[in-house]
């Protein structure tokens, strides 16, 4: 009978810490490589439709852009949470409440138009997402719940809220009954880059703006240093005079803005209009480009544009091979698998213990508790 | 090489060796342990002593070397190995859970599944033999530390050992405890039992053990018969070089000078049912003073210690007042702006986040005190302000280290505290606070920090020092007082100051009449 057991190592190699990512994205490749000889599919046949065709031509790279922005968007703020140890798993939700609160303006007062009404909608958005990021925020620090799961359920709250409203009160009534809102107006649009080229907007652009704003803020700034001090070792940070709960706060509300800034952005520019369903799973997505980007908001950016090639290469072997997209989701999925599984070898080693020589659990690591441990 | 009675020894180790990564803990270890005899295993921290006695005990395993038992080379592979054999030990950390009972604990630690009731009359009949009264009934949570120990002891006997080993167990006992406990150690000894004495405290080891064993840097550097050396003899050995005693200069009219930090009539409800409450403590520390809090770990010095710090705030503003102004209400950084300085107990985690760099470290206490020296307007860090500081620290203070600025986790115990102790010294605080200020610090690094501190009040500060290091009070201090069970005794000038008064306060003899500290001399 052998037992696995895992040995913390006394220091962790930079090197492979830096690999991580790397070998992790190699591991889903050969993994990607048995799934599709599984499906009957020549995987070099698979992977040339999936990773490279989708990005071989210019407009491609703007569908890879319009399709990363969100991404990162989120995925910068989510950081700043991991850092700081809060978990905030919802910010799917919070990017469909920015993109509802910032649509009110096109959709409630369509004849209202002018340079202002972007601006705004922006802001509305990233009130939106930030408001209903605060919620599980309040409930954490009032009643001590578990941010993980009320951020993770106020998801499905957000999601059938948005689809009531495109059903019932925000419905087209011109839309021959399609439960969608109105299209924007003209000026409630977010402009595309180069509408030349292909169809990437600002977001884009506001998506690399807050990588860069948010690393400032992580490494440069007293704001950054707390929020990893307190998650890293919270005793410290009360003895420095830091408030857990004021971090907790200030890490919910700056991801749900960002979220909702992803949200409004995504339906102002991308689609255009509000309908059932905005985000492919964005937020959730999001978490996978946060870890893969190893919390440091330019890691994201770069995490970001991989990641985003997982849908456009679900979106092409489905159309080429008629394979089902959720193979997109297989891939985030085997990414953030292998992802947390190197995170997990660089910090501990794996040790086989055998259990017929040492008698009970007897081997006693935890050196002053052995006699406890023996007792069962 | 003594008392052989039929041959051999009870236990022999040749060639122990123990290595961790680039570390060799323990390297070529040699001891010999008679049958009957108290042997000392003496060493500074970091000496080896841990890992030896984890390699007798099974907890760790050796690189090389071998152990006779008996004569029989052995392999201890593990804990349940060694007390077949009949090795036992208390460890110097208890695991003992709170919320049940003695007899509880130690019918978990039996394998037999016998039952409570006779496991209770087994312990209690036991614990009145070996004179050390135990109710296996009580709660352990309820119980002193002291008497925490004697469960662990009693537990240990009940497996019959023959050889005890007993990891620094009197350093959570009063003066009183501790004699009571040589008693018992005499007596099994007299019995035939062998113990094997782990301490750094050198008259204790001289006055009850037969044989030394001296430990640095993981290698035997001697072994004598502790009754013919002298104290700095053993300490020499130990330490390797004379260690450089602390110089106090006497000030002259403490009485009239301004109180700095005033604690009056403290008291704070326990935030969990195993904490202590504080109960209406009053104390003055005037400027040019070092005042010494004696007392046994978790008498509520953890309590106080957040209390005065501002970590944990008051209901009445009042209670804790830094130079005349209130401050129960203010926060930890409010109390530093008016200019006072905290080191707590726990460096790891608490007065220093493991994983960050010294100099970030620098920053986690002086992040607002240093007006705009440290934090540019906007909230910018000047990274190359906190580098010279933290660098200025480091020389002043001798802290050594591998790497230009290391994580503090990578840091010894000795120098990370060195630097915890500078980062608030390098202020020049007017009020200062240290809790237990060289736990577990080699006595070069300790001489050091305990020299900084009277220095810093001789300069003008106040100083209040919580320790459980008897010696240390009274080489620092200029009174002491007593914490005992959430009170605080009045404090004792260090001229009338005894060991054996202080002891009895420590132990409870004297309790609540701290009433007298608001008197004016």
């Amino acid at each position: 009978m052998m037992r696995l057991e895992l040995v913390k190592r006394p220091q962790r190699s930079m090197l492979f810490s830096a690999l991580s990512p790397f070998i992790a994205f190699a591991l889903t490749i050969i993994a990607g490589a048995v799934m599709f000889a599984l499906l009957g599919v020549n995987p070099l046949t698979a992977f040339n439709i999936y990773f490279i065709e989708p990005i071989s031509q210019i407009w491609q790279l703007h569908e890879l852009a319009i399709k990363a922005a969100p991404l990162i968007l989120i995925a910068v703020g989510l950081s700043v949470c991991y850092k700081a140890n809060i978990w905030n798993i919802g910010a799917e939700g919070q990017f469909i409440l920015g993109g509802i609160v910032g649509s009110m303006l096109p959709v409630l007062f369509p004849q209202f138009e002018g340079p202002l009404v972007l601006p705004l909608m922006l802001l509305l958005g990233m009130v939106g997402g930030a408001a209903y990021a605060a919620i599980p925020a309040l409930l954490k620090t009032r009643f001590g719940t578990n941010e993980i799961l009320t951020s993770l359920m106020l998801v499905y709250v957000a999601q059938l809220f948005l689809d009531w409203l495109v059903r019932g009160p925000w419905r087209d009534p011109q839309g021959h009954g399609f439960p969608q809102t109105i299209q924007f107006n003209d000026s409630a649009v977010l402009p595309e880059l180069m509408p030349d080229a292909g169809r990437a907007n600002w977001g884009f652009v506001f998506a690399l703006v807050a990588a860069v704003l948010v690393w400032i803020l992580m490494s440069r700034m007293l704001k950054g240093f707390e929020v990893r001090v307190l998650g890293s070792s919270p005793r410290a940070g009360r003895f420095a005079g830091f408030g857990l709960n004021r971090m907790v706060f200030f890490a919910f509300l700056l991801s749900g803005a960002l979220a909702g800034l992803a949200g409004i952005s995504e339906v102002s520019g991308a689609i255009g209009q509000l309908q059932p369903v905005i985000s492919p799973g964005y937020g959730f997505t999001a978490i996978i480009v946060a870890f893969l980007g190893r919390l440091n908001p330019l890691g994201i950016v770069a995490a970001g544009l991989v990641l985003a090639l997982t849908y456009l290469g679900g979106e092409a072997v489905q159309s080429a091979l008629g394979i089902s997209d959720k193979v997109a989701r297989v891939f985030q999925g085997m990414l953030l698998f292998f992802v947390l599984g190197c995170d997990t070898l660089i910090h501990y080693r794996i040790r086989l213990v055998g259990l017929a020589l040492t008698k009970p659990e007897g081997v006693a690591k935890l050196e002053a508790a052995p006699k406890l441990k023996e007792a069962r | 090489m003594s008392a052989n009675q039929d041959g051999t020894n009870l236990l022999e180790v040749r060639g122990l060796t123990k290595i961790f990564g680039t570390l060799t803990a323990c390297d070529h270890i040699d001891l010999d342990i008679a049958r009957g005899e108290i042997h000392a295993l003496l060493g500074e921290n970091g000496a080896g002593k841990s890992t030896l006695v984890k390699m007798l005990f099974g907890s760790l395993e050796p690189n090389a070397g071998e152990i006779f038992w008996n004569g029989q080379a052995v392999r201890i592979s593990s804990p349940g190995v060694a007390k077949k054999l009949g090795i036992g030990m208390v460890f110097q950390h208890f695991s003992l859970f709170e919320a049940l009972t003695a007899a509880e604990n130690i019918a978990l630690s039996l394998d037999d599944g016998s039952p409570i009731s006779s496991i209770a009359a087994k312990a209690r009949a036991l614990s009145f033999s070996y004179g050390l009264p135990l109710d296996p009934e009580s709660l352990v949570g309820d119980l002193s530390v002291g008497e925490r120990q004697r469960i662990e002891i009693i537990r240990c006997l009940l497996q019959t050992p023959q050889l005890i080993i007993l990891d620094e167990p009197t350093s959570v006992l009063t003066p009183q405890e501790a004699d009571k406990l040589f008693e018992t150690l005499e007596r099994l000894r007299s019995e035939g039992k062998s113990i094997l004495y782990i301490s750094h405290r050198l008259e204790e080891v001289k006055r009850i053990c037969d044989r030394a064993t001296v430990l640095r840097h993981g290698k035997v550097v001697g072994h004598c018969n502790p009754r013919e050396e002298t104290a700095s003899s053993l300490a020499r050995m130990m330490v390797g070089n004379e260690v450089q005693a602390v110089v106090r200069a006497p000030v002259e009219g403490i009485d009239k000078a301004q109180p700095l930090l005033e604690i009056r009539n403290l008291s704070r409800q326990p935030a969990t049912p195993f904490s202590i409450p504080l109960k209406g403590i009053n104390l003055n520390v005037r400027a040019g003073e070092v005042i010494g809090i004696a007392g046994v770990a978790g008498n509520g010095q953890g309590e106080f210690f957040e209390s005065v710090s501002g970590e944990v705030l008051q209901q009445d503003a009042a209670s804790v007042r830094i130079r005349g102004k209130d401050s129960g209400s203010l926060t930890i950084t409010g109390r530093r702006l008016l200019g006072a300085a905290f080191v707590p107990e726990e460096r790891l985690g608490h007065g220093a986040a493991p994983r960050m760099k010294l100099s970030e470290n620098l920053l986690l206490s002086r992040h607002a005190t240093d007006g705009k020296a440290f934090v540019g307007s906007g909230g910018m860090v000047k990274s190359a302000a906190i580098q010279a500081a933290s660098q200025r620290i480091i020389e002043a203070m001798d802290v050594r280290k591998s790497a230009p600025d290391p994580e503090a986790a990578a840091l010894s115990g000795g120098n990370l505290q060195k630097f915890i102790v500078g980062r608030e010294l390098d202020r020049r605080p007017s009020v200062m606070v240290v809790n237990q200020p060289t736990w577990g610090v080699d006595a070069g690094a300790a001489a050091h920090i305990r020299q900084a501190l009277i220095e810093l009040s001789r300069s003008g500060s106040a100083v209040l020092v919580i320790s459980q290091d008897l010696d240390e009070l009274f080489e620092i201090s200029d009174a002491i007082a007593v914490m005992h069970n959430g009170e605080l005794s009045k404090p004792i000038p260090i001229a009338e100051a005894t060991f054996e008064k202080v002891g009895l306060l420590m132990g409870g003899a004297e309790p609540g009449h701290a009433e007298h500290t608001l008197e004016t001399a």
